[in-house]
């Protein structure tokens, strides 16, 4: 190759220098990126290779389906909540098993408290950074950001004294010789626009923000019986509700209602106070910097999530809608189907795998996850040495997933989009206030900054729809009903011979589907398509590139050296790698390794 | 198939908290996770102790070691050792650094935990890690190596003399563990998890 056009549009040019950026990971479960840039250092070449997926049948197969839930929520460290419910929607789903009202409605409050927790973590822990100089910070005037923050929003944390406080304490934290969360960067990149007031604003809010965290958390372990790892229940919820006594020890009682009800309006403040006017304020610095859109503006798709009424998963229901865009034309969403062999499909040609029929995709409940590990002849070094992989050949551990054959963009934007083509009005409003205060039309959504204000838009939507949630389901159970779960069908022998079942929802970070077969009661096979696989895609057998590549070509890097552009792309996809690795080791060596060839 | 317990245990300040950390379904990852287990399944504790499976949550750990004054923790380690080494590290001696190039939350391993937990300024006052060299990681559905089992007596008894040092009422289970008392669904529990383990073909796991 040197330049080709890829059937989905994307001009790709590998005749540049080749630029690596290689997370180390101990174990499997790393993405590695590799890209050529040209003389004028823009991308013009993105290669993905991911390493996070082995098959679920590989330690589920024979197990009960009821157990299910537990290890799926064992695969990825951050998604645990995601991976369970739906493991119980598919196996609900397989076993015709209906669930009652109220479990639908904690399971959508769990979700939601999800939603704007992963969101606001991800801003403020992972992809803040990317935006934000924390060096720049210690050298602003308090006054500044006291004025800064006055005029974005009433959060009451906003005097000079305030900041200055937290500057010192940043100061003696770098003082004290360790950089703490804010070793291993770029700092001081020409790529960082802000000034140092908004710098020391927003790294007043991380510390903030993980004040909040300690809040939020608990309506999982409410809900979920315990915390870190909730617990799940095929047919319902395993918490029972008791709001007239005391008495059950281990229900759910009106003292901790109430706490849920607090944390809600908790959370709707802090979003709306401090993320949101954080988000506009830093993109009101990069408007210029609209790279990173990739198939953003072509193709998008959600399954749909929080279904509003029980055992509903259509869009009669969903809250956000399910729905396919393509070609960027938002005057027509396809639906979704997650049963038609002809929709979803996996493909491994350009992955680590062997199909009978190498170039056909399969739909996942007939996947097969069969490793084939080989490189190919342009590969660059060795096979423990790789400097430059070759993307001819198989070159990742994850499949291509693709609908209709069209890779498709997964996340909060591509909700956002498929929910604003579809005329959500609550999305709409968002969207539309939002671009009109930064003057932007809505083409400014496909991009980079696009998908990180996509994420803030929703974890605000998700805080305030956990009050109108809250509310149906007090009405529900003071109307008497305290129902949470269905057991009629908890025995095997109730359970047809041989069925097959599919849960879809939407994960933080995007799309995300189940299919489950049950064979004499056990489980024959177990597919899992997460949303890191349709973003960070490797290609398919037509060639078509994924997200992930797709968004990265174009993007000018101030110095290949420091490749904050990819990592701020790359970030605003909310990555997913079910990396196990994270085994202590005596000095803090890199995460991220840089390699120029 | 088993019960679990159910009680909410909603996020508060606990005097001590027991972490093991790690990923179950990866071999020797899974030792933190194990070792706790195994700690609850031979002794009580007062109700100021808390004993967490904390799996590989990363960052999402960070509200509970924050409010834990004494921090007990159960991990794989990698120090360059002999495999299924045991290894006592202490307070200071404790890695934590972050950095901010990781590409994923989940590369927010533990050490960032800590660090993050010292730059907001609740630090639990005493720190333990017992660790263990692992043997084998890369055996995705696998469980321990028979090595690293063999050390989760010997790490049960270095964490109940750690406990007591600091004033913890550590007492023998009078009776075995009622089976909806186990930490984690009693499908994952060791013993169920190895002998549920599928056969499947492929060269590597």
């Amino acid at each position: 190759m040197t330049e080709i056009v890829t059937p989905n549009g994307f001009t790709l040019d590998d005749a540049g220098q080749r630029v690596v950026v290689d997370p180390i990971c101990r174990i499997e479960g790393h993405l590695r990126i590799e890209v050529n840039v040209d003389d004028d250092n823009i991308i013009r070449n993105a290669v993905s290779t991911g390493n996070m997926w082995r098959g679920l049948e590989v330690i589920l197969k024979g197990r009960d389906p009821r157990d299910a839930w537990a290890f799926t929520e064992r695969i990825c460290g951050v998604c645990t909540g995601v991976h369970a419910l739906l493991s119980c929607r598919a196996v609900e789903d397989a076993l015709a098993i209906e669930i009652p009202k109220n479990a639908n409605s904690i399971r959508n409050l769990m979700m939601l408290a999800q939603y704007t927790q992963d969101h606001l973590v991800h801003f403020y822990h992972l992809h803040a950074l990317d935006w934000v100089d924390v060096v720049s910070a210690l050298s602003a005037d308090p006054r500044a950001t006291s004025e800064l923050q006055q005029s974005i929003s009433n959060w009451p944390k906003s005097s000079p004294g305030y900041f200055r406080d937290v500057q010192n304490k940043i100061k003696r934290f770098v003082e004290s010789g360790q950089l703490g969360p804010f070793a291993n960067a770029y700092w001081g990149s020409p790529a960082y626009k802000l000034p140092p007031e908004a710098n020391l604003m927003a790294v007043t809010h991380y510390l903030e923000a993980l004040d909040f965290q300690k809040e939020i958390v608990k309506i999982h372990t409410i809900f979920g019986g315990r915390n870190p790892h909730p617990n799940w229940l095929v047919g319902g919820m395993p918490c029972s509700i008791n709001v007239n006594e005391t008495g059950a020890t281990g229900a759910i009682n009106m003292a901790w209602l109430n706490q849920v009800s607090d944390i809600i309006n908790a959370s709707i403040d802090f979003i709306d106070q401090v993320y949101i006017p954080d988000l506009k304020a830093i993109a009101s610095f990069y408007t210029d910097w609209t790279f990173g859109g990739g198939l953003s503006g072509k193709n998008v798709m959600s399954y749909g999530e929080f279904p509003a009424l029980a055992n509903n998963y259509t869009n009669e229901s969903w809250m956000l809608p399910n729905g396919a865009i393509l070609n960027g034309d938002l005057s027509t969403v396809y639906d979704v189907d997650p049963r038609d062999p002809e929709q979803i499909q996996e493909f491994v040609t350009h992955s680590w795998y062997s199909y009978p029929n190498p170039d056909q995709g399969l739909h996942p409940w007939d996947g097969v996850t069969v490793p084939n590990f080989e490189l190919g002849p342009n590969l660059k070094g060795t096979k423990t040495n790789i400097e430059a992989i070759d993307e001819q050949a198989k070159y990742s551990w994850l499949k291509a997933p693709r609908w209709r054959g069209n890779a498709m963009e997964v996340g909060p934007l591509a909700r956002f989009l498929v929910a604003y083509a579809r005329g959500h009005e609550e999305v709409k409003e968002l969207v539309d206030s939002t671009l009109t205060d930064l003057g932007l039309p809505i083409t400014a959504l496909f991009s980079t900054l696009g998908r990180t204000a996509a994420r803030g838009l929703e974890c605000s939507w998700s805080a305030h729809k956990m009050r109108g949630v809250f509310d149906d389901m007090m009405a529900n159970i003071k109307a008497g009903d305290v129902s949470t779960a269905n057991m009629e069908k908890w025995e095997p022998a109730t359970w047809p011979k041989d069925t097959k079942g599919v849960g879809i929802g939407e994960a933080p970070r995007g799309a995300l589907g189940h299919w489950v077969h049950i064979k004499d009661t056990k489980l024959e096979n177990y597919q899992a398509v997460v949303p890191t696989t349709w973003n960070a895609s490797p290609r398919d057998s037509q060639g078509n590139i994924g997200a992930y590549e797709a968004a990265l070509l174009g993007t000018p890097m101030a110095d290949p050296a420091q490749p904050l552009e990819i990592l701020r792309t790359i970030h605003s996809f909310d990555p997913c790698l079910a990396c196990a690795s994270h085994v202590m080791s005596p000095d803090g060596q890199e995460l991220a390794v840089v390699k120029i060839r | 198939m088993r019960k679990t317990a159910n009680q909410p245990d909603v996020a508060g300040n606990w005097d001590t908290l027991v972490l093991g950390i790690g990923n179950l379904l990866w071999a020797d990852e899974g030792f933190g996770v194990r070792a706790v287990e195994h700690l609850n399944v031979l002794y009580t504790f007062p109700d100021d102790t808390r004993l967490m499976d904390g799996g590989t949550q990363g960052i999402f750990l960070l509200p509970w070691v924050r409010g834990a004054r004494r921090l007990l923790i159960f991990d794989a380690i990698d120090f360059g050792l002999a495999p299924a080494t045991l290894k006592v590290i202490r307070g200071n001696d404790v890695p934590r650094y972050m950095g901010a190039k990781k590409v994923s939350m989940h590369q927010a391993g533990f050490q960032e935990v800590l660090s993050s937990a010292q730059l907001s300024g609740e630090f639990p006052e005493e720190l333990v890690l017992i660790g263990v060299q692992p043997e084998v990681l890369n055996d995705y559905g696998g469980s321990l190596t028979e090595n690293v089992r063999r050390q989760l007596d010997p790490a049960v008894d270095i964490a109940c003399e750690v406990l007591r040092d600091w004033g913890v009422d550590v007492q023998p289970r009078p009776q075995p563990l009622p089976a909806d008392e186990l930490m984690s669904p009693g499908a994952l529990d060791i013993s169920d998890y190895e002998n549920g383990r599928p056969v499947v073909d492929g060269p590597s796991r």
